[in-house]
């Protein structure tokens, strides 16, 4: 069976679909030199990232061994893994104006 | 490895070999495009500024102008101004003059209007076309070549495929002598720490982390969230979902070799190698920064597909999505979907975007140029007043 999703870094607890994935079919993909098998909960579009293990509300999201953003939501193994229930961290300008409006507070 | 170029007097390689028009203000902008339109081998430069600025803004127009009027594709230029503008030719006309470049003044204030300038710019450029069409091309060393390096439209692809392939090859010609530049500062955030550790020293690696703090720092200090605008709502379609995932992937066009040097933007490079450009993440002005600093040549790595160009140096699209391929035909020049499906290799690909390069260092057409894509926009960050 072809491997249909790639994980980059083995470090990494997201994968990236290189195909369209069904509900419930199971994926296979190499993480460093070991191959695992995980069954995707929802549709996963090609190219949308899906969770290889489960993580917890405020964990990193890891992907080319990296931080890309924090859960703002317990994601299960196989789960689709996007905009809904991760956060960036970065240029926030929004939290820096509430949080320079607390201090004026 | 060798191409064919045009041998400028100042030593310079051109691939292409243009007459540049270009405006020193907006109010010239029609008559300049106007001008280049009515003679083969012109390009003029969409430049909405060069009034009522100050600072930064007057210096980034001035600096992208006389630049863009460096770049070794242009081979004469014509400076075409209102004459009550902010940005005064005669300080565009010299350093082109010292640099041996042919260069001319045209005044419309002073040539009766509209009409009379673009009848002797006209006149002007006719001349200077013709002497250029003289040229025979010569070989020249790869180590000659300017490479800037653009991704816009990311997807997920875009980091998986396109990016590192563009990495093996700005690699590849870096190890024949020539120069990059990686550009997009807004696409260091999240990957500015990891791209410090490839400068050549620490100074270099410290000037890196502070134009991404700054750029991250003026969306904050607006009171925004950047995700307003990174990632766009094409690439949270197409699977990207922050601007740290994004940043990683672009960061993947740089390759593997050291950062010589931090770029003001539209700066040129002082050596040879790997350089880093401070330009925004906007694609045309970014792209027209780099063909300022001296890029001959652009590859542009795209996921969902877009069909910008540049008015002087000819823009290479790739994409790493089958799909993308299919839907934007008219403007893929070089697909690299063979590394997502497991039937090529990222170096194999890499190889092919570098022979793309040298095919057409040599002539060879992209799709932007084939369709007129000349997109140029200066870099702006205060108020026009």
């Amino acid at each position: 069976m072809g491997k249909r999703a790639v994980v980059i870094n083995e470090n990494d607890n997201v994968a990236t679909a290189t195909e369209v994935l069904q509900k419930g079919s199971i994926v296979r993909m190499y993480v460093g030199d070991r191959t695992i098998e995980i069954s995707v909960v929802g549709d996963i579009a090609f190219g949308h990232k899906f969770a290889i293990r489960d993580i917890n509300k405020g964990e990193n999201i890891v992907k080319y061994g990296e931080a890309i953003g924090i859960a703002i939501a317990d994601i299960a193994v196989g789960e689709h893994t996007h905009v809904h229930n991760v956060k960036s961290q970065r240029g926030r300008g929004d939290l820096y104006k509430k949080s320079r409006r607390s201090c004026e507070e | 490895m060798k191409f064919n170029g045009y041998r400028r007097p100042n030593g310079k390689v051109g691939i292409r070999n243009y007459v540049l028009v270009l405006p020193t203000s907006i109010c010239a902008t029609k008559v300049a495009f106007d001008i280049a339109n009515k003679v083969e081998g012109c390009r003029a430069v969409n430049n909405c500024y060069g009034c009522c600025q100050i600072g930064n803004d007057y210096q980034t127009t001035f600096d992208t102008l006389v630049n863009t009027g460096m770049n070794p594709n242009v081979g004469a230029v014509i400076i075409v101004a209102l004459g009550c503008e902010g940005l005064e030719p005669h300080k565009v006309f010299e350093p082109l003059q010292e640099r041996g470049i042919p260069v001319s003044v045209l005044v419309i204030q002073k040539e009766g209007g509209t009409v009379g300038a673009i009848r002797k710019g006209v006149e002007i450029a006719n001349r200077y076309a013709q002497d250029l069409s003289e040229m025979v091309k010569e070989e020249c060393d790869i180590s000659e070549l300017t490479l800037g390096m653009e991704c816009g439209g990311s997807d997920t692809t875009s980091g998986l495929a396109s990016n590192p392939a563009v990495g093996v090859a700005s690699d590849m010609l870096l190890a024949g002598g020539g120069t990059s530049i990686l550009s997009e500062t807004t696409e260091f955030i999240g990957a500015e720490h990891i791209l410090a550790k490839r400068a050549v020293n620490p100074t270099v690696g410290q000037r890196l982390i502070e134009i991404v703090k700054n750029c991250e720092e003026r969306a904050k200090m607006q009171g925004q969230d950047l995700r307003g605008s990174q990632p766009t709502p094409g690439n949270i379609e197409g699977g990207l979902t922050s601007i740290e995932e994004k940043s990683l992937g672009c960061s993947h066009k740089a390759g593997s070799a050291p950062i010589q040097d931090i770029l003001q933007y539209a700066a040129i490079p002082s050596g040879k190698g790997l350089y880093i450009m401070d330009t925004p993440g906007q694609d045309v002005v970014s792209i027209t920064g780099m063909v300022a600093g001296g890029a001959q040549i652009v590859v542009f790595t795209t996921g969902r597909g877009t069909p910008t160009g540049n008015p002087l140096a000819p823009v290479i699209k790739i994409t790493g999505n089958r799909q993308t391929c299919e839907k934007m035909s008219d403007n893929i020049d070089l697909n690299v979907s063979a590394i997502i499906e497991g039937t090529k290799t990222i170096k194999e690909m890499g190889e092919s975007v570098f022979q793309e390069i040298v095919g057409v260092a040599n002539g060879k057409k992209t799709k932007a140029e084939e369709l007129g894509h000349q997109e140029f926009s200066i870099y702006k960050t205060g108020a026009t007043y």
